[in-house]
This record gives structure tokens, sequence and C-alpha cells, in this order.
């Protein structure tokens, strides 16, 4: 059981993490870092396996379903599209910008 | 013996790879974050997501695993492809669509506990959730659900399917009081024991803000909108995760959170505008420029 204030640690502690990461990302990655992080918070996947996993009755198999449907399209799409973006960053040197604007 | 040391193991040893994939995002993200190791992060948070996914499989007490991998195979499987064959060009609406869903995925975690909830106290039950976890599951739905349905306008407008931008007198006040509505009803979920009508009525309510926000933005400003709702999807998950007391969930969630702010904000001013300019710009005198 995570403790209220434990929670808040936590949250402190991964916030300034987030931030500090992120503090001098040149423009160029801009879009496949957003992409990146998109991918990353696919982790969702998890808890809608252990909503479905706990489900009883239809409504929650339903809902529980929806959310590991939607879960798992975050996480692969996400890794596929961050993947696809990144292999323009092959050599040691910046690559191509193509994925930089929509 | 053996099955004993297992069931007293087990948990624990699932714990240990929610920090290891803890541990690879935060790595993988930074690595993101520098032109030379870019294309390394991403395999490492893949690696992450792989672990917590698999160790969560072999959590005690999960029924349905075949739908739970049906659903994984499909959703994913469909999501592989359509990532693979997308243009180079179209990424930004593909991240949108991905990120939309996810978003969903938290609310749909956070509207599964309050239906829990809502059961126990149909049933005479008092105290169904403990009032921290209440609060965080009901924002969670809020922040997911908006994240969801302005993900997907916003997909829709980069794919060009929305092209016109959608302006009527008094949207503003109109979105406010929709929005006021949401947050009534989340107050009444949190207040009073929980009941089905007011979760539907809420999340629906949730769904109409995202739409009725992104509508009247620019297609040239979505890059910047699409990096927003990646935060709140990110503080979403977080929430959720708190719920339902993953470790994983609240640390990757509160790290894309901080993490795509600050970026929405470095993105807002490469493009010398604040964000308050592309969220409500179109309202304004100084209408900024229609895809």
């Amino acid at each position: 059981m995570i403790d209220g204030f434990v929670a808040l640690y936590i949250f402190m502690l991964a916030a300034f993490t987030g931030y500090e990461i992120i503090a001098r990302v040149p423009v160029i990655l801009h879009t496949p870092l957003m992409s990146g992080s998109n991918f990353v918070h696919g982790i969702v996947l998890v808890g809608a396996m252990v909503a479905l996993g706990h489900a009883d009755g239809p409504l929650d198999i339903a809902i529980g379903f929806i959310a590991v449907v939607l879960a798992a399209g975050n996480a692969v799409g996400g890794y596929v599209v961050t993947e696809r973006m990144l292999e323009m960053f092959k050599s040691s040197r910046p690559g191509g910008a193509n994925g930089e604007k929509g | 013996m053996h099955a004993d040391v297992l069931t007293r193991w087990l948990p624990e040893a699932i714990r240990a790879c929610y920090l290891i994939a803890a541990l690879l995002f935060i790595l993988g993200l930074k690595r993101m974050s520098s032109p030379r190791t870019a294309r390394g992060g991403v395999v490492w948070a893949g690696v992450g997501m792989l672990l917590a996914v698999l160790a969560t499989l072999l959590l005690p007490g999960m029924h349905h695993l075949g739908l739970i991998v049906l659903g994984i195979a499909v959703a994913g499987g469909l999501a592989w492809w359509s990532g693979k064959r997308v243009a180079m060009t179209d990424m930004p609406q593909m991240v949108a669509l991905y990120n939309g869903m996810g978003g969903g995925a938290a609310a749909a975690i956070g509207v599964f506990e309050l239906v829990g909830a809502a059961r126990v106290a149909a049933m005479g039950g008092v105290d169904a959730m403990a009032p921290a976890a209440l609060v965080l599951a009901v924002l969670g739905v809020l922040i997911g659900a908006v994240s969801f349905s302005g993900s997907l306008i916003a997909f829709a407008k980069l794919q060009g399917w929305m092209d016109r931008r959608f302006v009527f007198p008094g949207q503003q006040v109109f979105n406010v009081l929709i929005l006021l509505l949401a947050v009534v009803l989340g107050g009444v979920l949190i207040f009073a024991p929980p009941a089905m009508a007011v979760i539907a009525g809420f999340l629906l309510a949730a769904l109409a803000f995202g739409l009725l926000m992104t509508l009247p933005i620019g297609g040239a400003d979505m890059p910047v909108v699409i990096s927003l709702y990646n935060a709140l999807t990110g503080l979403a998950v977080a929430f959720e995760g708190f719920v339902l007391q993953n470790e994983a969930m609240i640390i990757a969630g509160t790290v894309v959170g901080a993490a795509g702010t600050l970026l929405t904000q470095l993105m807002a001013k490469a493009m010398n505008r604040s964000l308050g300019n592309v969220l409500f710009g179109s309202f304004g005198a100084a209408a900024g420029e229609a895809q």
C-alpha cells in the first residue's frame, strides 16, 4: 500500500526528473521526444490489464477490455512511430528533420 | 513448500520488474533528448514496457487472461500495421491518435474503479474507495477523457477530415460551462456515494469539453496541442496508477506529465507563440493563421 505522503514524494521526484531530462533538448528532437513520451505513458496498458484481470460481470469486462484495447494501441503504435522517427538519427550527427513539422 | 515460496516472492519480483521498467523509461527518455543517443533511447523504453507487461501477466489472481492477450494482440497488431505504413509527414496525427487512446485507457480505468465503487454503494456498503483514491480516480477520468476526445479531433484535423475551424458566438462561455458541469458532476461523485448515472454524465461532459476545446484550434497549431494532451495523458495515467497502487504507472505517468508540459512550452516558444495564444487565439481579434 502506497501511503498518501509517499505517493506525493514519488510525484514530486518523478516530476523533477521529467523536467530535468527534457531541459536541454534541441528543437529537432521536439516531435520525436513527444512521440517517445507518448510511448512511455503506454504503461497504462499495465493498469488496463489489472482492471480487466479483476473484472466481475459483463459491464466490468466491457470497460476493462476497452481499456486494454486502447492502451495496447497507445503502447504499440507509440513505439513503432517513435522508432521510425528516430531512424533518421542514424549517425552520430543529427540527420534530416523530416518528422519535425506536420 | 515450493509453491509457498513462489506465492511469497512472485509479487515482489513483479514489483521489481516495475522498478526496472521505470528506470528504463527514464534512461530511455534521457537518451531520446540528445541526437547522438536518441535512436537507442526508444529501445531502452521498449524493453521496459515489455518487461512490465510480461510481469503483469504473472500477477496472482488475474482472470480473463485470454481476453487480455486477445485485446493486446488485436489492438497491438492494428497499431503496429498502421504505424508502419503511415507516411513520414503524417506522423504527428498518428502520435495524436495513439496518445488519445492512452488517455481513453486511463479514463476507462478510472470509470472501471468508479463503477466498482458504485456497485458497492448500491449494495449499501460505505467507503468503497479511500478518499484520496476516489479524488484521483475522478481527476484521472476528467483529464484522460479530455485528452481522448481532444486528441481524436487533433487527429481528424491533421488528417484533413476537418478543414474549417469551428467557431461560434459565445463559444468560450459555452466551453467553460461544459467544463463547470464536468467539475460539478465530478464533485458529486466525490462527495456523494457514486451512482452509475452520475458517472455516465461526468464522462460525457468531460468528453464534450475535450471536443469543444480542440475544435476552434487551427491545424498549424496542432503539434503544440498534441504535446499538451500528451502531458495530460501522462498525468491521468499517474493518477490512475495511484488508484491501482501501481508504482510503474505513477512514475512513468508523472515523468511524462512533467516532461510533456515543458516540451509543450518549448514547442510553443519555437513557434514564437505562447501556449495561451495557441489554445485561445482563435477567440481573440488576432486570430492565427488557419491551416
